[in-house]
């Protein structure tokens, strides 16, 4: 039975090519819409989580406070209040993972000929863990070096690019403030940070060494930034908590003081910004599916002209015996029947979209199972429901005022 | 006879509401048909014999009164059930043939069966045979747009005979026929009439209606005649 009616029904379509591809394209067009937008979408999402994720994943930012000389306050970072000692103590804090004190600064590096002006962090070896980032060539330094303060560097791939070119860096010299260090390994490239900041663009030295010979501090043992990673997200709020607590006490500061130190919480804007693009994407998609609707206002339209227009048919098909039941599948098949083929090549063409995209404009673009799902489902729906109106109104149909149509 | 009659009305009655009040177009009508009879129905337009028709054909249900096919009553039926006797007791001949444009005359004669839910291999071989039998079986997969009128009705025929219907309602049949092409058709319901199924058939035409056995004769809502044709049809 529905093998002979889906029979009926491709005939009945290739009756009139033209006016059934013309309703089929509203529907390839809303649901390859709704595949390319969702794509799109996602894609940036990722970007995004990619991102974020080079960032460095549950990460609190602690820096030490402002100065203030002659009314002036200097930025968060330069008063000597954050210790080396206040670092071990909030290793020690439950649901911490790492800490990795940092010693920001920067510096003009030569080496030969060349020479560049970029970011210089005096770190622990622990930093590469809590940033979550690699070495492409060359080894780290590790807790001797730190001891010892010796002069070893780890560079970013711009900054090997821009002082050695094509040659090997690992084991040359080059000069940081005049300082010789020798490079030891070279840093996996990051690309861009969230706020665009190439993180490529930096040497990364030991902590003591940064500290001692080359830049500096007022009192020894401080350090003006502290990277705390905690072991999952759900444990950020108490760690935050905890930590400015400890760090209070610590710095032995009176309930009416103001902390000493300020805390940042990277996550918070990673998840903003992951929220912008979620936001984004499900508007991209709602935008899509408005198409969608168009198509499938389109499918009731003209099934409503097919059914006026095949009134005799219908009457003649009453009068040899079909019921009303037969004559409203009929027609519920044609209508789903064009949405579903549309909906086929509407999937095709959208894929192949979010493919051309990706090649051409080399934006990530994701295409979820999930999303190639939905688009076959609102399609089927569709079909079922605008088809559903005039099916019906073809089966109430009066045989002998059908059979009298001209 | 033992078995019930094929058709039977009593006091048949059917109105159409107009903006103008009730209309009715049946006033009571008592008939009764038994099986392997042969009726030619005329009457003027207007006269209700159209209606009396569509009554007969289960296509509309009667405002009042009774009708019995084949013993069993029509007024009772549901919507499927109407169908389903449509389909399977009664076979429909139209004045304007009706045939599907679209599909092959195998297929409009097939389209029967498949409301019967009969399986593909089974129409394609009756569907298949009746074609045959009206002598039109090197036809069977070209276009109804393709052959004569004449023939045509021929399809139109075969198509009501392919569920083996007791009964054939036929509405005018020869119409839109010349004279030699309506010869043709009677003589195709004559001989069917010969099988043994009952042919009630609405005609203008006297010498339509001399093929058949037994005139009936409608007027405004009633029959004014019914009998063995009596040459009355030669007055129209």
């Amino acid at each position: 039975m529905i093998a002979t009616l889906l029979g009926q029904a491709w005939h009945a379509m290739g009756a009139n090519k033209l006016r059934t591809f013309l309703t089929m394209l509203g529907m390839v067009i809303g649901v390859a819409a709704v595949v390319l937008m969702t794509a799109i979408g996602q894609g940036a999402q990722l970007a995004v989580a990619e991102s974020i994720n080079s960032m460095g994943a549950n990460l609190f930012i602690v820096l030490s406070g402002s100065t203030t000389s002659g009314g002036v306050r200097a930025g968060g970072g330069n008063a000597p209040t954050l210790t080396l000692a206040d670092a071990a103590a909030i290793r020690d804090l439950p649901g911490v993972a790492e800490v990795a004190p940092v010693h920001p600064g920067s510096g003009q590096i030569v080496y030969g000929s060349s020479n560049w002006s970029t970011s210089v962090f005096g770190v622990t070896p622990g930093y590469l863990d809590v940033r979550r980032w690699s070495l492409q060539s060359g080894t780290s330094f590790g807790d001797s070096d730190l001891r010892s303060a010796t002069r070893v560097a780890l560079i970013g791939r711009t900054v090997a690019q821009n002082l050695f070119g094509a040659e090997d860096p690992v084991g040359k010299t080059l000069r940081i403030r005049n300082n010789p260090f020798v490079v030891v390994g070279v840093l996996a490239p990051k690309g861009q940070s969230l706020d665009g900041r190439d993180q490529d663009d930096t040497v990364l030295v030991p902590l003591s060494t940064a500290q001692r010979k080359l830049f500096g501090v007022s009192f020894q043992g401080s350090v003006r930034m502290i990277n705390v990673q905690t072991e999952s997200a759900e444990a950020m709020p108490l760690v935050e908590r905890e930590m400015i607590a400890l760090l209070r006490q610590r710095h032995r500061l009176r309930e009416n003081q103001d902390n000493d130190f300020f805390v940042r919480n990277l996550t918070a804007v990673a998840d903003s910004a992951a929220e912008t693009t979620r936001v984004m994407s499900l508007l991209l998609g709602a935008i899509a599916s408005v198409s969608l609707l168009v198509g499938g206002i389109g499918i009731m339209n003209i099934m409503l002209v097919s059914v006026t227009e095949r009134t005799r048919e219908i009457g003649i098909r009453m009068a040899i015996g079909a019921r009303e039941r037969d004559i409203l599948l009929q027609f519920l098949l044609e209508a789903v029947i064009i949405s579903v083929v549309g909906c086929m090549i509407g999937l095709a063409l959208g894929i192949g979209g979010a493919l051309l995209v990706n090649a051409l404009a080399s934006t990530a673009v994701v295409i979820s199972g999930a999303s190639v799902l939905l688009a076959f489902g609102v399609a089927a729906t569709v079909g079922i429901f605008f088809g559903f109106y005039p099916a019906q109104k073809a089966a109430r149909l009066d045989p002998i005022e059908a059979l009298r149509y001209q | 006879m033992s078995s019930p009659p094929v058709i039977r009305v009593s006091a048949l009655c059917k109105s159409y509401s107009t903006p103008a009040g009730d209309f009715p177009a049946l006033k009571g009508v008592d008939l009764r048909i038994e099986a392997g009879d042969f009726v030619a129905v005329m009457g003027p337009s207007g006269s209700g014999k159209s209606t009396f028709m569509n009554l007969l054909g289960c296509l509309d249900r009667p405002s009042s009164g009774e009708y019995l096919l084949d013993g069993r009553a029509v007024s009772r039926m549901d919507k499927d059930e109407l169908a389903r006797v449509r389909g399977r007791l009664i076979g429909f001949v139209f004045q304007g043939f009706n045939l599907l444009p679209r599909m092959s005359l195998q297929d409009n004669v097939a389209m029967p069966l498949v409301y019967a839910n009969v399986d593909r291999a089974e129409r394609r071989t009756r569907a298949r045979a009746m074609l045959e039998k009206v002598g039109l079986g090197a036809y069977a997969e070209s276009l109804p747009n393709r052959i004569s009128g004449g023939q045509q009705q021929r399809v139109a025929i075969a198509r009501a005979l392919v569920n083996a219907p007791h009964l054939i309602l036929a509405d005018e049949p020869t119409g839109n026929l010349d004279s030699q092409t309506s010869e043709e058709v009677m003589a195709l319901f004559e001989a069917l009439n010969r099988e043994g199924i009952t042919i009630v058939l609405v005609t203008h035409e006297a010498d339509v209606a001399a093929h058949a056995r037994r005139l009936v004769r409608f007027r405004d809502g009633l029959i004014i005649h019914d009998g063995a044709h009596d040459g009355l049809g030669r007055h129209e």
